[in-house]
């Protein structure tokens, strides 16, 4: 459902537009006639819109994408080369911010009303506002130019990668991924930090929750096995949510870091006009960020008791 | 809610019931971070509609290629120039301008497609409600920058309404949801019978009786739609696809300097920081009205 209909948005779309998706080349006085002509042929642009879409259609419900222009290869295995990377950027990410939120929620919560409340609501208000491609910069600037302590992009190091030992392979990724990877995570868990705190809040007014307060239980065992636990639901749904935000937050990031995953080939294709990778692109992260919500529905009826076995 | 007075007239007439808007208000300046974000805002607001006095410089001039290119900040460009030496300040106050101009009005787009839809479907009920639902599923199930990405793409250098004719026709999903669950449940309301039985047409309850209703989640998603469309903007702007050179946007500025991240951080830190000022008080504002009107 979701392909069909970005498909035809963009199908729609690419054909009203003025021009056709290769004009770069077309639009060349040098290119002549012929050559034009023939090349139309070639990706059979010379043929009728019904026509066309319906082998559009046809090649997607194949799983084909197209022919990127710019790589000179099939969509496919460009997005194929680029997602484990994306993937990587967003599971470090996605782990990352839901500890560190998590964390900062506690924290708050556990002191709440304070100037440290406040501080961190403050704080987290500042990183969730902030556009992702701001904040990458800023730590591009921070720990590369200012502070040079990381490589400047990339996922390796490109002259010495090949020579290094296993380990130091390991290690030269790790270095490479670490800048994009910490913006992710802060960007991610500032979302989580506002939910989780809320949802604590909301949890805390709870009978069980007073129960445990008369049973003698401190602050914090309370905080940790009753309330934290009860939240835990919400984060799973949050889990769904926060697909769409770390898939975009990761291709501003890719394109300030030159982390070579799905973000930085399809903002890359931007620049060169490349449609068919930027919608290969758009199809697949769309088809991404619903697997991920599916997912986190399916680990949601598994986790709440109440729901397990209907 | 204004259908549930049962009971309590008398008290009703002693006290009028006070307009959604101007609770809003109120409850905003009881607040003191609400009251922060009110003048901070306001100030970004003001310095965005007298940008014509305010900015030292013509902030599309490029006075002199060479001598003046890429300074870094000084007495006399305290945000220093651009690569075209272009007034970096001059650009952002300008940009403050665009900007919020873009926020704005392409959330009155979505406003009112969002409104329109979801009561229709809402009204409408059965098959039409839950056919429009499943359009809807589909394009809230793909993220809004993916979306615009495969639109822009396809019409290389658009002009600035066009921009705001996308950004907003991409960010009424949402809202649409809210209004059609409200007008659901307020359908058989009494007082909804009520004027049906008194003759009111069809057009006349949706905006008379059910709209009024509406206001608190409308205003809530503009104040976080504006912030949100002001994000997306510099972020599309910052690939390239957003509003077009030699126009000002404070995506626009970080994107002149994004070659160079390290030689010239002036034009990514300034615009970036009046940005993150702008959409933090939006989000306060925002979270404030809602917060009023929960509350009730």
């Amino acid at each position: 459902m979701i392909v069909a209909i970005v498909a035809v948005i963009t199908f729609v779309l690419i054909h009203l537009a003025p021009g056709d998706p290769f004009s770069a080349v077309t639009d060349n006085p040098n290119v002549s006639e012929t050559v034009r002509a023939t090349l139309r042929a070639q990706y059979g642009l010379d043929r009728p819109l019904p026509e066309q879409f319906l082998r559009y259609a046809g090649a997607l419900a194949r799983g084909e994408l197209g022919w990127s222009f710019s790589y000179e290869r099939p969509v496919n295995e460009v997005l194929a080369t680029a997602l484990p990377n994306t993937l990587l950027l967003m599971g470090v990410a996605l782990v990352g911010s839901f500890a560190l939120g998590i964390l900062i929620a506690l924290i708050q919560v556990a002191r709440r009303d304070s100037f440290t409340d406040h501080a961190l609501s403050g704080i987290s208000l500042f990183f969730f506002s902030m556009p992702d491609f701001w904040l990458a910069i800023l730590t591009l600037l921070a720990f590369t130019y200012w502070l040079p302590i990381f490589p400047v992009g990339g996922a390796v190091d490109p002259v010495i990668h090949e020579y290094l030992s296993w380990g130091g392979r390991v290690l030269d990724r790790l270095q490479h991924l670490a800048l994009p990877a910490l913006t992710l995570t802060l960007l991610a868990s500032a979302t989580v930090a506002r939910f989780q705190r809320a949802a604590l809040l909301d949890v805390l007014p709870s009978d069980y929750i007073r129960t445990a307060r008369l049973k003698g239980l401190t602050e914090r065992q309370i905080l940790r096995r009753h309330a934290l636990r009860n939240a835990l639901l919400p984060i799973i749904s949050l889990i769904g949510l926060s697909f769409p935000a770390l898939l975009t937050g990761a291709f501003f990031i890719e394109k300030v870091f030159a982390w070579p995953g799905m973000g930085f080939a399809v903002v890359s294709a931007i620049g060169t006009r490349d449609y068919p990778l930027v919608v290969g692109g758009v199809i697949i992260g769309s088809i991404m960020v619903a697997l991920g919500s599916l997912l986190a529905d399916l680990l949601y009826a598994w986790a709440d008791p109440r729901l397990r076995g209907h | 809610m204004r259908g549930q007075t049962r009971g309590s007239v008398a008290t009703k007439i002693e006290q009028p019931l006070e307009s959604p808007l101007g609770l809003a208000v109120r409850g905003i300046l009881r607040k003191p971070s609400s009251r922060v974000a009110v003048f901070v805002l306001g100030v970004i607001i003001l310095v965005g509609l007298l940008a014509p006095l305010i900015a030292p410089y013509d902030p599309a001039a490029q006075p002199d290629i060479v001598a003046l290119k890429s300074l870094p900040p000084s007495l006399a460009h305290p945000f220093g120039t651009d690569p075209y030496s272009r007034d970096v300040l001059s650009r952002v106050i300008y940009g403050a301008r665009l900007s919020l101009a873009i926020g704005v009005l392409a959330t009155v787009v979505s406003l009112t497609f969002g409104v329109v839809y979801g009561a229709i479907a809402g009204y409408a009920g059965g098959i039409v409600d839950a056919a429009m639902m499943r359009v809807l599923d589909a394009f809230l199930s793909i993220p809004r920058l993916l979306l615009l990405l495969g639109v822009l793409v396809a019409w290389p250098r658009l002009s600035v309404p066009a921009l705001v004719v996308f950004l907003g026709l991409t960010g009424w999903f949402g809202l649409s949801r809210i209004v059609r669950g409200q007008v659901l449940a307020l359908k058989h309301a009494e007082f909804v019978t009520a004027a049906l039985a008194l003759g009111a047409s069809r057009r006349r309850i949706l905006v008379r009786h059910l709209l009024p209703n509406l206001v608190s989640p409308i205003v809530v998603a503009a104040t976080l739609g504006v912030a949100h469309v002001i994000v997306l903007e510099a972020g599309l702007s910052y690939l390239g696809i957003g509003v077009p050179q030699p126009l000002a946007s404070w995506g626009n500025i970080i994107q002149d300097g994004s070659d160079q991240v390290a030689t010239l951080w002036w034009m990514s830190l300034f615009p970036g920081l009046f940005m993150v000022l702008t959409v933090m008080t939006l989000n306060v504002l925002g979270e404030a009205i809602r917060d009023v009107y929960e509350r009730r």
